[in-house]
């Protein structure tokens, strides 16, 4: 019995994060000193951004016996990953700290979803693509139910574990089917058999169905998306932060491993779902949000029909479908995190800033943070010259050249409805007058200078678009060669 | 038919019934005892399938350890039947049209033909599946097997975050404290000067 020993070079940011996170868990609970648990978890990110950075090559390696896979594609979005990570343990130290949750149990919680989503990203197999999303799954679970005196969080963890538990059963139940077929659980093993031809189609469509489903779930697309606003809603704003960003940049691996990797030959099968889970997303999720009044609850639905811009990239086809997808998650998680960010910013000294009321006039008290906000929210609705437009665009090009125009111009529409309630939030911040005894926000230096960045970054790539348009590219590439 | 055709069909119908038991069943304690059932049951057809290394997993975990804690949990909560059967009679029709029509896809879409099933072969007698089992879960899975193992601690962390609290009305121990103990932290010694007890005064006197 032989066994060669796995490369573990391109494995070494997983092992690292997790190597730390098990370091945080007992440096905490043995000195106990809170103040070493926060710069511990941005030294880990930072670097394993680093250790990802270096361990990078261009070529697409495979460890594990196929099981892992690293490309450039996995090494962007796990930066983005770090990024995203980062940025919300910095947003929301403050909010935590007044709400008495500053707990290790909030760090590791994150690092270990963090560790889920890099799995995710660098699944070549049914199994690991199962457990990191498992991991994932778990940890924003518990994140949920951190705050324990919330009735609101309790019964959103509980929500959200019933329908993931569901979402978990369609997923296996789909896999199974395509092992049953295709006799392999690895990903480019299957896409060359399935190429090969010779499998039953009936059972090909039949188990895509339950895989799709089961995506649709953890995507948060219609007509899964029931979850969504709840979970936004009733969770921790500096949980809803996480829920909000990160997740989305392993959602859009998952579904590019499962699908394009793996499922590629049977586009014709998944094409179709995809459409109709994309156009129900953006019908819903924009028109739904027009009536909200909490702001928490209005990115919600706007998350739902972001998503379903996201899924019509992938639905193309096409190599430019899938660089504007990847263009778009990340753009996306740029929005979310500073959108989030700042609700989370202002829910300050007892004060949940959850309504849309609770930012009248933000203008004439923090301008800075009401233009960070406006920008946000141009962004958000695709309007020139934000990164959300040209993500918007590069979506609409691809459709056109795959040859769905009908799609774009849907697309369009929606987006044109969803204008509206972003711009009501402009309006809101500049011209209405503020509430009597609205606070006036004095600065928290590192989380304002932060939120700034990633602010201004919305406007800067959308003025500048060329360099990460071409990161995707080149990412794309490398990965599909 | 073989044997052990006999005993599959035996098996697999005494499975069928449990499951249509923990499901019908009025009282969540029969349908726990109907879940044993069917895991034994199950068991027995792994056992049949030659694995026997998972078909004794399942019942010493399973039957073993799940089960008896979740008839625990279920005996312990006061659970009001009426209100988790409410709407039954309700949702039912349609429940039962979707139900329906699902069972009639599966059966037509999914059959042993399409998954170009072969023949097991019978392994010989010194086979040990538990050693394959250990072979390849340590090499070739150990990637996904060390990633479950995270999965539990993740868990664990949840757990111990969600439940651990300091109550202002309990009086735990701490062992640590305990065994450092002096004397001097629990004995005082009181130099005391003998004394005349005072002659008892009573009524009667």
């Amino acid at each position: 019995m032989t066994f060669a020993l796995p490369d573990l070079n391109p494995v070494l940011p997983e092992i690292f994060v997790l190597g730390m996170t098990c370091a945080i868990l007992l440096i905490d609970a043995l000195f106990k000193d809170r103040d070493l648990t926060y710069p511990l978890t941005l030294f880990t990110l930072v670097f394993a951004a680093a250790i990802t950075v270096f361990t990078s090559v261009p070529q697409v390696q495979f460890t594990f016996g196929g099981q892992f896979v690293d490309d450039a594609m996995a090494d962007v979005l796990k930066l983005m990953g770090y990024f995203a990570t980062l940025a919300v343990v910095v947003y929301s130290r403050p909010y935590l700290v007044e709400r008495g949750l500053y707990k290790v149990e909030f760090f590791a919680l994150a690092l270990f979803a963090l560790l889920g989503m890099m799995v995710m990203i660098s699944a070549n197999h049914f199994l690991t693509l199962y457990i990191g999303l498992e991991l994932l799954s778990l940890s924003l679970y518990a994140l949920v139910a951190l705050q324990r005196d919330s009735a609101q969080a309790t019964e959103a963890a509980m929500k959200y574990f019933v329908l993931g538990a569901l979402a978990s059963g369609f997923l296996l139940y789909g896999m199974s089917l395509l092992y049953g077929i295709t006799g392999t659980l690895e990903l480019s093993v299957m896409a060359q058999l399935l190429q090969a031809g010779g499998q039953d189609q009936m059972v090909l469509a039949f188990g895509l169905v339950f895989l799709v489903a089961g995506l649709g779930f953890k995507l948060g697309v219609a007509p899964f998306h029931m979850w969504v606003p709840d979970i936004y809603q009733g969770a921790p704003s500096a949980v809803t932060l996480f829920i909000g960003s990160a997740p989305k940049l392993a959602a859009f691996a998952f579904t590019m491993r499962l699908l394009v990797d793996g499922l590629h030959p049977a586009v014709e099968y998944w094409q179709g779902m995809l459409a109709v889970m994309a156009v129900l997303s953006l019908a819903i999720g924009n028109l739904a949000a027009i009536m909200q009044t909490n702001i928490k609850r209005m990115l919600a639905y706007s998350t739902i029909s972001h998503m379903g811009f996201l899924l019509l990239g992938i639905m193309s086809g096409t190599f430019a479908g899938y660089t504007a997808g990847m263009f778009y998650v990340i753009a996306y998680v740029l929005m979310s995190l500073g959108s989030f960010g700042l609700v989370v910013y202002l829910s300050r000294n007892g004060l949940e800033a959850e309504n849309i009321d609770d930012f009248r006039g933000l203008n004439s008290r923090n301008p800075w943070l009401a233009a960070l906000m406006a920008i946000l929210m141009f962004s958000m609705a695709g309007l020139p010259p934000f990164v959300g437009f040209y993500a918007k665009l590069a979506i609409l090009q691809s459709l056109v050249g795959a040859g769905f125009v009908w799609l774009a111009v849907v697309a369009v529409m929606f987006s044109l409805i969803g204008a509206f309630y972003y711009l009501r939030v402009v309006k809101v911040l500049y011209f209405d007058a503020p509430k009597p005894d609205a606070p006036v926000y004095p600065a928290i230096p590192d989380v304002q200078a932060l939120l700034s960045i990633n602010g201004l970054a919305v406007l800067m790539l959308g003025i500048m678009p060329q360099p990460l348009i071409t990161l995707c590219t080149y990412a794309m590439q490398m990965t599909l060669q | 038919m073989e044997f052990t055709g006999y005993v599959f069909y035996i098996f697999s119908a005494i499975l069928l019934l449990a499951s249509l038991r923990v499901i019908t069943a009025s009282n969540p304690i029969h349908a726990a005892l109907a879940l044993v059932l069917a895991f034994f049951t199950a068991a027995g057809l792994w056992m049949l399938l030659e694995a026997e290394f998972l078909a004794i997993t399942l019942v010493l975990v399973y039957i073993g350890a799940v089960l008896v804690l979740f008839l625990f949990v279920v005996m312990m909560l006061d659970i009001n039947l009426e209100e988790i059967r409410k709407g039954f009679w309700g949702y039912l029709p349609a429940g039962a049209l979707v139900g329906g029509l699902m069972v009639v896809e599966m059966f037509m879409v999914l059959g042993g033909k399409d998954f170009g099933l072969a023949e097991p072969v019978a392994h010989a007698a010194d086979y040990s599946n538990t050693k394959e089992l250990g072979r390849l879960l340590y090499t070739e899975y150990v990637y996904p097997f060390e990633l479950a193992a995270v999965l539990l601690l993740v868990a664990m962390v949840a757990a111990i975050a969600l439940t651990h609290r300091k109550r202002g009305d309990t009086k735990p121990l701490n062992p640590a404290e305990q065994v450092k103990v002096k004397k001097a932290d629990r004995l005082r010694m009181v130099n005391l000067k003998p004394q005349k007890p005072e002659a008892p005064k009573g009524d009667d006197e």
